[in-house]
């Protein structure tokens, strides 16, 4: 009895073992960069030269600078565009085609709506860069419904670039929002749907008593996944704008990007790194713990 | 029954137009290369002469096969280790639940949300100091690390629901724990490893900022990031442009027709765990 017990015990340690592997990669290429770009933050560093201490010198840049800040502040407006448009599309969406989730037809768009999910960003900021072009196919269908005096180079005009750049995040996330919430309806007790129908309820009541609060992890998932994905944007920006015209629509992945490797300001580079890395989890965080099931 | 009637219908409707708005941006890039290589084509335009042998031109210009073959190499880095690296760790925390395994899972944990942009800095300064900048390894190294955290997460789910029993008596029956993890646990897990596999796969594929950031020759990128270096050669040349885009999302396009189902059923299970 005692010796399976120890053996028991000894096995357990030894299962340590097998973590060690994975926790080695993590540590290695995970938390050391982390704790560097933490270290990199305090000093001054041209990336070749002596590193000097700065201290804090690097954050108050961030929050001082208006263009440092603005690109903070785009990331947050594009947060309107990449989840609550597909978050709320999504919605509308699923609780529309919810009945008719079976049939051949649905099957046939799940695959099709779920094509920019599987596309590199990249390939998305390409073609939603000639699509939104001066000549690009969006312009002439304005064109074709009579709205010809608001046409332009919908990335390259100081007042639209942002947006714009929201409206192909917005493409790319929609799809994955619809399925997933309408994933999270089928799972919804009929039974329910029956009795509302009984009481006399419409479809709004329906959806705003039974569908919306059925869904609550579903939602927690979508929202936090696509505000991550605004806050974090890289890939469509970098291909479709640069950040431009001017700095009208800059983020700050690309500003990291530009000031570690073409500045050469690896210090304020880590500082706005940090300051992402805090923001990212100081959403996803309260999302995911106000909407988690509370038995789980 | 009217009522249901009329819903089917509205969907049926919304549905075709989702589509169309998914399905009009690649159709605009296709007819947008058909045109001759160098034109500025209005939007949607079917051409008077279609040019197919732009995909022909851009196929070389691209340097496609060399680029095909870069790509499925970094994959072959990547996807294998994280596996087995990943399967075994989910082993211990969601099975053989170690000591301390509420403080690593929480480590792990840590990392799921975390900006790639937010470590790309020290990294390039980490692999530079390796001697592997500018090598696939540069890519293939990092990745794994960085897609540890969704990995231990989903394998550990998989472990978790594992009953007790089914070790139990394979131990009664004299197997060790590293016979156990692979005789028994392994080939139990295969449908958790699938669905991770492509899920590395894809976000392997498209990786952009690791592929621009450490690696200068695209030849040696992903396809992704070698996509986004053929944008700035050939971005003036639209037609081109657009042949070359299609070309490039061509495999992805087609492994993901090929396994649909699984890739679908992966991506929102993958959301929803991460």
């Amino acid at each position: 009895m005692k010796a399976a017990v120890k053996r028991r015990n000894e096995s357990r340690w030894a299962g340590w073992l097998f973590v060690l592997p994975a926790a080695a990669f993590y540590v290695m290429f995970v938390i050391q960069p982390l704790v560097m770009t933490v270290q990199y933050s305090l000093y001054k560093w041209d990336g070749i030269g002596v590193a000097t201490w700065t201290g804090v010198a690097n954050y108050l840049r961030v929050f001082t600078d208006p263009d440092l800040f603005a690109a903070i502040l785009n990331a947050v407006k594009l947060i309107v565009f990449f989840s609550a448009v597909p978050v709320v599309l999504g919605l509308a969406i699923a609780a529309t085609i919810r009945r008719i989730a079976a049939t051949r037809l649905a099957l046939v768009a799940r695959t099709v709506i779920f094509l920019p999910q599987v596309i590199p960003l990249v390939a998305a900021g390409i073609t939603w860069s000639w699509l939104l072009s001066s000549t690009g196919l969006v312009n002439q269908l304005l064109t074709a419904i009579g709205l010809e005096k608001i046409t332009r180079a919908w990335l390259g005009d100081f007042s639209t670039a942002l947006p714009a750049v929201g409206v192909i995040g917005a493409w790319v996330l929609l799809g994955l929002c619809t399925l997933l919430l309408l994933a999270g309806m089928s799972k919804i007790d009929p039974a329910l749907y029956e009795a509302a129908r009984l009481d006399g309820a419409g479809a709004f009541r329906e959806f705003f008593s039974i569908t919306l609060p059925s869904l609550r992890q579903e939602i927690g998932v979508c929202v936090t996944v696509t505000v991550v994905a605004a806050l974090a944007s890289f890939d469509i920006v970098y291909i479709s704008t640069q950040g431009g015209p001017g700095n009208a629509s800059m983020v700050p992945g690309l500003e990291i990007y530009y000031l570690a490797f073409s500045e050469r300001q690896v210090g304020l580079a880590s500082a706005l790194a940090v300051i992402l890395t805090v923001l990212v989890i100081a959403c996803a965080l309260p999302i995911q713990w106000l909407t988690r099931d509370r038995e789980s | 029954m009217k009522i249901a009637r009329r819903e089917a219908w509205t969907g049926r409707v919304l549905l075709l137009v989702l589509m169309a708005a998914t399905l009009m941006p690649f159709l605009s890039l296709l007819v947008t290369a058909l045109h001759p290589s160098g034109s500025y084509p209005l939007g949607l335009e079917w051409p008077d002469d279609p040019q197919w042998g732009n995909f022909a031109t851009a196929f070389t210009a691209a340097r496609m096969t060399e680029l095909l073959k870069s790509s499925v190499l970094i994959v072959l880095g990547v996807v294998p280790i994280s596996l087995v690296v990943a399967t075994m760790a989910g082993f211990a925390i969601g099975h053989l639940r170690i000591p301390g395994r509420r403080f690593v899972f929480l480590a792990f944990a840590l990392g799921l949300t975390l900006p790639f942009e937010g470590i790309i800095t020290p990294l390039y300064y980490l692999v530079r100091d390796m001697g592997v900048l500018n090598t696939r390894w540069a890519i293939i190294l990092p990745l794994i690390g960085l897609f540890m955290p969704f990995s231990v997460f989903w394998m550990r789910a998989h472990f978790v629901n594992m009953p007790e029993e089914l070790s139990e008596s394979a131990r009664i029956d004299g197997a060790g724990t590293w016979q156990l993890f692979w005789r028994v646990h392994v080939p139990l897990a295969a449908p958790a490893t699938s669905s991770l596999a492509i899920l590395l796969f894809l976000w392997t594929w498209n990786q952009f900022l690791l592929a621009i950031v450490l690696v200068d020759d695209p030849l040696q990128r992903t396809m992704s990031g070698a996509l986004g270096a053929f944008q700035g050669q050939w971005g003036t040349d639209i037609p081109l442009l657009c042949a070359g885009s299609l070309l490039i999302l061509t495999p992805t396009l087609t492994v993901f027709l090929i396994f649909q189902r699984r890739f679908v059923t992966a991506l929102l299970q993958g959301s929803l765990k991460g």
